[in-house]
């Protein structure tokens, strides 16, 4: 194994592990930011540090590196760049060399973004850079810009590759209608990409062109309006939950059926009901970021009822997910069980989500800790499970090997404890109103119990998280030979040799007219 | 058949039991505001007030109520569907090691997507309704009300009282009279948040946001806090609002006009 094969490779596999690498660090360095943040909370007052931008930058690197460099390229550059092209019947992507384009634009965004905490003026304008802040802040507002439109255009160019792979680079006999649900969702989750990311590069754009070129498309004084990118920010930004949500769902469909062993519940209304309906609904629902932004009464009030509607396409593909255990052969290996648990978590984040959708019971909620707790269960932690359950899923075709049952489990449930310690906290003392984005809490001394629990949630998080990462590095180097189909699983991906060769197959396949990827026990 | 019916029918019954328990829990503890409310429906405890102001947040606490009973019955009834699927269709030595999921007819695989949607978009219109008919107690301002401008900047909240009476992180108002806020701010987004009262607004430069509360205690404090990123000392950015009896304010309003007073 040379470095030089590996940093001019176009295979999409090597790729896909180069985008694991690159978002796995990006995950260990925010992870360890969220681990400072509770620590400073852990009292009121100063704890571990004195300075209160120190905290905001914490905060701004926990948010953005979470989800600019570990959920999407996780979920959007990983797997699908590991799995789409195995699971269609496909050699490789359709643009190898735009593929490895991509992959190196994430690493320079990756850099970029860990470049925080080397400058002199790191960005404390929180991963959302509302202006008039960050056109005013002394924080280095270009790099937040550069890091989004980077990670960005990588996003965009790999969304280019993967809808024309899927489109044409199908195997014979693969018809749409036997496509994997993971393929469908990350096809959705790109489409998704192309619309809404350049409008996200445009906001930001704005910003660094007010704060250092002089315009003033922000700025009141000259006509220029605050709200105009909150509008433009959450227009991108509320589709990117989806772009999340969409990939991390479609891996939980995989998992869910595999160790099931059995088809998909009403696979077509899981994708046309389900990810078509959120295609169709996830521009239309952004002003529920701006409840309580000083938006018209009226856009307010409609917007409750497309934010309310979203729980249809969502509990279709929900009851697509439990329908699949119904008369299933359920076992339990380690990718099964955190696939379940997010089940349980997605289902409180979601139902959680329902008041923040009403306009009125938001005008206490928004940005409080209620907040914070409910999209850390239904987005942040769920997407994290799910990106882990699929690791874990495609670790023997991605090694050879197989990782530690034992350690996998326990893992998981360390993890799973941890997490509910700190978020359902989080809910309850936002409820209660405690503020988001607080260094320091002394009106709220009140809270000083339940954020001491927290803190001693989040390692608890932080150990379950570690031993999963270990787990990996240890399998991957020593652990026992797997096999080339160790789960049972009908997807194509596995009926080839494991790790796959370059090229994927030594023929190219075809499936037969019975064949779908979830074919089990047909009578 | 007979063994599978009672399977459904004791999972079903576990589900309504389950979810009854946790419903009558969260009932007991919003008595509260159930009483508040006149121990009437949220739409007709907000639409009575003849004569007198209908004050929000009970309303809000009302609705938050409702809708936890709602989230929480759809939760208990999916999560135990769910349970109980993981439970009953774990794989056991000697049973079936493959799945027999269903082959859906295609009335079958219409009617799984007709049927959830019409359940989940009755609840979403339920509650989309309730949310609508508080969202307007929210937004109609009573119109005997005691007006104040709000001036939010890096950090503090500076008001101006009618009678050009300012002061700065203390907002002084009297029992039982509505308060409204038109708020701006010189600098940076702020928002006036005023957990006590359920509400809260952003104020930013070059647009005019409003926010009103009833204060009904006198001799109460309440905290003010900023709940939008407004930069380094964001989270020192607190107040208080203070209700005083209609007398003491009337009292401490005629002593200040167009004075400033600051408080530390």
């Amino acid at each position: 194994m040379n470095l030089k094969e590996w940093i001019f490779t176009t295979d999409h596999k090597r790729v896909g592990v180069l985008y694991l690498i690159g978002s796995i660090a990006a995950f260990i360095v925010a992870g360890v930011m969220a681990l400072l943040m509770r620590l400073e909370l852990s009292a009121v007052g100063p704890t571990i540090t004195s300075n209160p931008t120190s905290y905001n930058v914490w905060l701004y690197a926990h948010g953005a590196v979470m989800i600019l460099g570990f959920q999407i390229p996780a979920l959007t550059g990983f797997f699908a760049n590991y799995c789409i092209p195995l699971m269609i019947g496909a050699k490789d992507v359709a643009f190898p060399r735009v593929n490895a384009l991509s992959v190196w634009l994430f690493y320079v965004g990756i850099v970029l973004a860990l470049l925080t905490f080397f400058v002199p003026d790191p960005p404390d304008v929180m991963w959302t850079g509302y202006p008039p802040y960050s056109t005013i802040t002394t924080g280095n507002t270009a790099l937040y810009t550069f890091t989004v439109l980077i990670l960005g255009f990588a996003s965009i160019i790999g969304g280019v590759n993967f809808l024309t792979t899927i489109a044409y680079m199908r195997a014979p006999g693969l018809t749409w209608n036997k496509l994997n649900i993971f393929v469908w969702c990350t096809l959705a989750a790109f489409v998704l990409q192309l619309i809404f990311v350049p409008v996200l590069g445009t906001a930001v754009t704005l910003i660094s062109m007010d704060k250092y070129l002089g315009t003033h498309f922000f700025d009141p004084t000259r006509g220029g309006d605050v709200l105009t990118y909150q509008n433009l920010f959450w227009f991108y930004s509320h589709p990117a939950v989806y772009v999340i949500f969409l990939p991390f769902f479609g891996v939980l469909f995989e998992i869910v059926a595999t160790f099931a062993k059995n088809r998909v519940f009403n696979y077509k209304a899981v994708v046309f009901g389900g990810i078509g309906g959120i295609v169709l609904l996830a521009g239309e629902v952004w002003v529920h970021h701006l409840y309580v932004s000083g938006m018209v009464d009226w856009i307010r009030v409609g917007q409750m009822v497309t934010t309310l509607l979203i729980s249809v396409p969502v509990g279709l593909m929900l009851i697509g997910l439990v329908g699949t255990l119904y008369k299933g052969s359920i076992t339990f290996e380690t990718p099964m069980l955190y696939a379940l648990g997010v089940l349980f978590l997605f289902l409180i984040g979601g139902l959680t989500g329902i008041p923040l959708a009403v306009t009125s019971l938001t005008l206490h909620l928004s940005d409080t800790y209620y907040v914070v707790g409910h999209f850390h269960y239904v987005m942040a932690v769920a997407g994290t499970f799910s990106i882990f359950a699929g690791v874990y899923y495609w670790f023997p075709k991605m090694t050879g090997r197989m990782y530690n049952e034992f350690w996998g489990k326990l893992g998981f449930w360390i993890t799973f404890v941890g997490t509910n310690i700190v978020f359902w906290t989080m809910m309850d003392i936002g409820v209660k109103g405690m503020p988001r984005r607080y260094y320091d809490y002394a009106h709220f001394a009140q809270f000083e119990p339940a954020h001491k629990l927290m803190t001693i949630g989040a390692v608890i998080l932080g150990v379950g998280f570690a031993i999963a990462l270990l787990n990996w590095i240890i399998g991957a180097i020593k652990g026992k030979p797997a096999g080339n189909n160790p789960w049972g699983s009908m997807s194509l991906e596995w009926t080839t040799v494991s790790p796959p060769p370059h090229g994927n197959w030594p023929s190219p396949p075809s499936v037969s007219e019975e064949w779908t990827p979830y074919a089990y026990g047909r009578r | 058949m007979n063994r599978k019916l009672k399977h459904w029918a004791g999972s079903a019954l576990i589900a309504l039991l389950s979810g009854g328990v946790i419903a009558a829990a969260a009932a007991a503890q919003s008595s509260e505001a159930v009483s508040e409310a006149g121990g009437k429906s949220l739409v007709q405890y907000l639409q009575k007030g003849e004569g007198r102001i209908t004050d929000p947040a009970p309303g809000w606490d009302y609705l938050w109520t409702e809708v936890i009973i709602d989230i929480t019955v759809i939760g208990i009834l999916f999560a135990l569907m769910t349970a109980y699927f993981i439970w009953r269709y774990r794989r056991v030595p000697g049973g079936p090691t493959v799945g027999s999921g269903p082959t859906l007819s295609t009335a079958a695989a219409v009617g799984w997507v007709v049927i959830p949607t019409f359940v989940f978009m009755a609840d979403d219109f339920f509650i989309a309704a309730n949310g609508w008919v508080l969202w307007n107690k929210y937004r109609d301002v009573p119109a005997e009300r005691l007006e104040v401008q709000l001036e939010s900047g890096m950090y503090s909240w500076d008001y101006t009282y009618p009678n050009g009476a300012r002061t700065q992180n203390e907002l002084i108002v009297p029992a039982g009279k509505p308060v409204l806020l038109r708020m701006t701010s010189r600098d940076t987004l702020h928002s006036h948040f005023i957990p006590d009262f359920r509400v809260k607004e952003d104020s930013m430069p070059g647009r005019v946001t409003y926010l009103w509360f009833l204060p009904r205690e006198a001799g109460k404090e309440h905290v003010i806090t900023c709940a939008e990123y407004c930069g380094v000392m964001h989270s020192y950015m607190a107040g208080r609002v203070i209700v005083k009896t209609p007398e003491e304010f009337k009292a401490w309003y005629d002593a200040t006009g167009d004075s400033t007073r600051k408080s530390s």
